[in-house]
Order: structure tokens, then sequence, then C-alpha cells
């Protein structure tokens, strides 16, 4: 959230407001904020830093570590492109066409933000295991869903679906039908009418949406832990290896996995970012 | 949206647009909503009440309900006082502490378990100073309270902040010039200007109370009638291949969930943009 918008008045120090409150609202807010949220996560900086950089880097690199990383960072990457394509086509649909039950389908896009997450993993665990209603549909061709790396995929497109749908349907539904037609009466095909004149602006929105989906991926638990299987090495998240060091009261180790974990998205997302703004200057938006 | 332009899919590419679309949603939401129910309900009515009642589940609603009822006031007072001096008044450093805001919705739930832990646990700073005077904070009721307002935290500010700044302070001056006190304006101008989406707000941070697994599951210990909250008890009954109660537990929380959705299209309504003007869904 930006608060670019400069609505309140100018600051100046020992100036009176006519708006009473600032003290007192801003003085609660920042010692709320300082002992809730800044104590607590200087904890996991000063935590972590009981390592030293030369033992944190090889504590990293052990097998065990490099696989969870492995399957947290690349099954949320890869759940976030699917989600990207298929987001775009659900909110495409949401804004374009009217059919049968279109109104409850608007609705129901925002049930994996209000199901807890517990609840979504028994329910996606049992619907994909082997006797589970699509589960079972796969057991016979060998293809196990549940409990190996294709469920933490299945698991993170459930979670990951709205953030791509919701950031891409206002500006779909904000998209001139004036443009498109133009373009269809000078002659445009309907793919240049897509390349040119939809897709520019749909860019920045849906690449906002994969990275919200990512980022939410890599931090997933709740749903993760029922369908993961939790084979270490195999189908391990970074989340859950940080519980079980800390199960093992080994705090330095997975208090430098958590950091870990937060830098590399931390780098993912400044990434998006570029690119996002690098797609509206080439586009002039 | 002024004008709603939605036509009946035509033609081959629209209609295979439209069905994909929904059965893409229909195979990944609908259906694993509906095998929450089913499940259930899969031993008939009497075993889906018997779970309810189960001594177990009772002190796993009872102690949901009490943890959501410290955070969620104390996250509200909070959001209103954090959107006042944010939207309201400008000062240097403004963006740092918004940013410091949003902190709690990017990091892991289990980032947010665990740092209380590094305080608050046997081995944290504060564990041997608890220790001597015979407090419990992680694996105790006052750890779930912490994890649960760290995660619910941004919720109210979140969708107040940028209400606030749309609507702007000329209404709050005009009423402060005319001799109202602070206290007044507050409630009688800024209040019905905000309503809206404060109670969207609060309802947004209820559910992710109640609902909230990975950082409770951190600080629980999962002390069965002590720490175990809702959602820990779906975990618990699953594990152990109660699958009915399991779910009888879990469909409970999706009702919740799906309360706040339909709640929010009232709200939507009703406030006729007020919420829309906020953080439109869930963040998180």
């Amino acid at each position: 959230m930006t608060v670019s918008a400069n609505e309140g008045s100018s600051f100046r120090f020992g100036r009176r407001d006519a708006l009473p409150g600032f003290s007192p609202t801003l003085g609660l807010t920042l010692f709320y904020l300082a002992l809730l949220v800044l104590l607590p996560l200087s904890a996991l900086v000063v935590s972590a830093s009981g390592m030293r950089w030369h033992q944190a880097l090889a504590y990293l690199a052990t097998p065990r570590v490099i696989s969870a990383f492995r399957v947290s960072f690349g099954i949320s990457l890869a759940a976030a492109l699917i989600n990207g394509v298929a987001g775009l086509l659900v909110a495409w649909a949401l804004v374009r066409y009217e059919f049968p039950g279109r109104r409850i389908l608007d609705g129901i896009v925002d049930l994996p933000f209000a199901l807890p997450t517990a609840v979504a993993g028994i329910s996606l665990a049992t619907l994909y295991g082997d006797t589970g209603w699509i589960g079972g549909l796969f057991a016979p061709f060998g293809i196990e869903i549940a409990y190996t790396r294709l469920g933490i995929f299945v698991a993170l497109l459930f979670v990951g679906l709205p953030y791509v749908i919701r950031t891409v349907q206002p500006v779909l539904a904000e998209l001139e039908v004036e443009a498109q037609e133009a373009a269809l009466t000078l002659g445009a095909t309907s793919r240049q009418i897509f390349r040119r004149v939809l897709w520019p602006p749909l860019v920045p929105a849906l690449l906002t949406g994969i990275a919200m989906a990512f980022a939410r991926g890599v931090g997933e638990y709740g749903s993760m832990i029922f369908i993961a299987g939790n084979r270490p090495g195999l189908s391990e998240i970074v989340p859950l290896l940080i519980v079980v060091k800390l199960e093992e009261f080994d705090y330095a180790g997975a208090s430098v996995l958590a950091v870990a974990m937060l830098f590399a998205s931390a780098l993912i997302l400044l990434a998006i970012n570029l690119l996002q703004s690098w797609e509206r200057r080439r586009h002039g938006g | 949206m002024a004008v709603d332009r939605r036509a009946s899919p035509k033609g081959l590419g629209s209609r295979l647009i439209a069905v994909s679309a929904a059965s893409f949603m229909a195979l990944f939401v609908v259906l694993p909503l509906t095998l929450i129910f089913q499940q259930a309900f899969a031993d008939g009515v009497s075993r889906y009440l018997a779970a309810i009642a189960d001594p177990e589940t009772l002190d796993a609603i009872w102690l949901t309900l009490l943890i959501a009822a410290i955070a969620v006031p104390l996250n509200t007072l909070f959001g209103v006082a954090a959107a006042w001096c944010i939207a309201k008044f400008s000062f240097p450093g403004k963006n740092i502490l918004v940013t410091i805001l949003d902190l709690p919705l990017s990091v892991s739930p289990v980032i947010a378990g665990m740092v209380f832990v590094l305080l608050f646990g046997a081995q944290g700073w504060f564990g041997p100073a608890l220790a001597a005077h015979n407090l419990k904070i992680i694996f105790a009721f006052p750890g779930l309270v912490l994890a649960t307002l760290f995660v619910t935290l941004p919720y109210v500010a979140r969708q107040l902040i940028p209400l606030m700044l749309q609507i702007g302070r000329d209404e709050e001056e005009a009423a402060i010039v005319l001799g109202a006190g602070g206290l007044r304006t507050f409630l009688r101008v800024t209040l019905p200007n905000i309503k809206w989406g404060l109670i969207y707000g609060v309802l947004l941070c209820n559910a992710r109370a109640m609902g909230e697994f990975g950082a409770v599951a951190v600080v629980s210990g999962h002390i069965t009638g002590v720490t175990v909250t809702m959602p820990l008890q779906v975990e618990i009954f699953y594990n152990d291949y109660h699958t009915v109660a399991a779910f009888a537990v879990a469909s409970l929380l999706s009702l919740l969930g799906l309360l706040t959705l339909l709640l929010r299209r009232w709200l939507e309504v009703e406030g006729r943009g007020a919420v829309g003007a906020g953080m439109k869904g869930l963040p998180t």
C-alpha cells in the first residue's frame, strides 16, 4: 500500500494543527507496532546472527535445506504462473460474459481467502488422495497427487488463484470496449487487438497478481502440511523445515532459514517490481 | 463500471473461455468446499452433532472465541488510531510506518509464530525471566493471543487508510472550527463516513483471527483443552483419523468464511463503494 497522495496538512514541528488527535494516535501506533512487530522481528534477526556468515551459508547449503528451498520457491513460482493464465481466463469470463451462475462464481472467487488454511488443507488432501473424488481418477494411471510435489502444486493453485483474478478484474473492467471496436473497424485481426490493445495495460496487473500469489505460496503452511507428504529432501517445504528446527530447539538454524526465506522472497518481488516498471515505461503508461 | 457491457458468450472461442473458467473454478474451489460438508455429514447428522458436542471441540470453540474477543477489539482500536494519524496528517517517515504496518501480511505465518518463541520460549530472550516468575507465554494462552494479534494487525488499518484518504479532512476541520470537540467530531463526523469500511475491516480481522493456523500452531504446543483452537482441533482430529469430526469442525470454520463473504456482499451494496474504496478482498 502506498500513501502517495499528500492529503493531510503539511508537517511542521511544533505547529498546531486544526485537527486534534495527531500525537496520541501516532504515539499509540508507534508503541503498538514497536511492541508487536518490530521487537519480535528484531528477535529473529538477532537470533539468526547467532551464526556467523560462513556457518549460516554452510547450514543453508545442506541438501535438505537446498531441497526445501527448491520445492518452496520452484513450485510456488510454477503455481503462480499457471494461476496467471487461469486467473486471467476467469477474470475475462467474469468481466466480459453473462452466463448462468456468473454472480455466484464472482462471489466464490474469494473463497480461498476466506477459508482457513487448515480447512483447505484437509479438504484438498482428501479430494486429491488415492481414494478421493479427483485423486481416485488419476490413481489407476499410477499418478499420485496428494502427498507428492504435485499435491503442493495443486494446493498452491487453490491458495493463489484469487490474487490474480482480483488484481486483473478491475483493470479488465476499465478497458474501453470502444478501443477494441475501433481497432476492429480499422481492420485489426482479433490477435492484433489482443496483443496491441488489450495486453499492454493488463501486464502490470497480471504481474502484480502473480507476484502476490507467489509471495503467499512461499510462506504458506496450513494447507501445505496436510497434502505435501512432508518427506525431507522430497516434498518438505521451507516453513515446515522451520517448524521442525524449532521443535528441535535449533533456534539459530530456524532463524537463518526464516531470514533467508524473507530475503529470497524480497529479491524475487523486487525483480517482479522492476519488470513491472519496465513494462510501464515501455508502453508509456 | 458505469455501463454493463456483458454479453452472453458468442462464438466458439468465447464459449470455450467461459466454460474453461467455470470448470477451473468448479474443480479448484467449489469441489473442495462441497467435499467439506459431504465428509462432515458422511455418517449422518447425529454423528456430526456428536462431533460438535465433543468436549474437546467445545473447548476449542470457546478458546477460539476468547482469542478473537481479545485480539479483534485491540487491533480495531489500533487500526482506527493508525488510520487517523496516517490518513489525516502528513509527517516524515509515513511511508516507512505503512511498510511496517504491512509487514505481518508479507511474513509467513510460521515466522509470525516463531518470533514469539524466540522472545518468550524456554530458550528465548525473556524465557529465563518468565520461568523465574512462573509465567508461561509460549504453549499457553498469552502466546496464542500474541500470535493472533500479530497476523491480524493490519486488517482494520488497511481497510480504513485508503477510505479516509479518499474522504479527506474537510468535514472534520469544519466540525472543529464550529466548536465540536475532538471525540465528538470523530463520533459524529468521521465514524458515519467510515462505518462500512470499519465493519468490513473488523469482519476480515475476525475471520483471520478465528481461522489462523500456522502462527498459532507454532506457539500452541497442542495441549488438549488448553491451547487447542478450532483450526488446531481440525488438525488433531484429522491426524487421529477422526475424519468426520475433523470435517465437522472444518465445516463450522467454512461457514464462518462463507458468512464473511456473504456479509461483504451485503456491505458492498449497503456501503456503495465504501468497501470497494479499501483494499478489495482479503489481503493474504
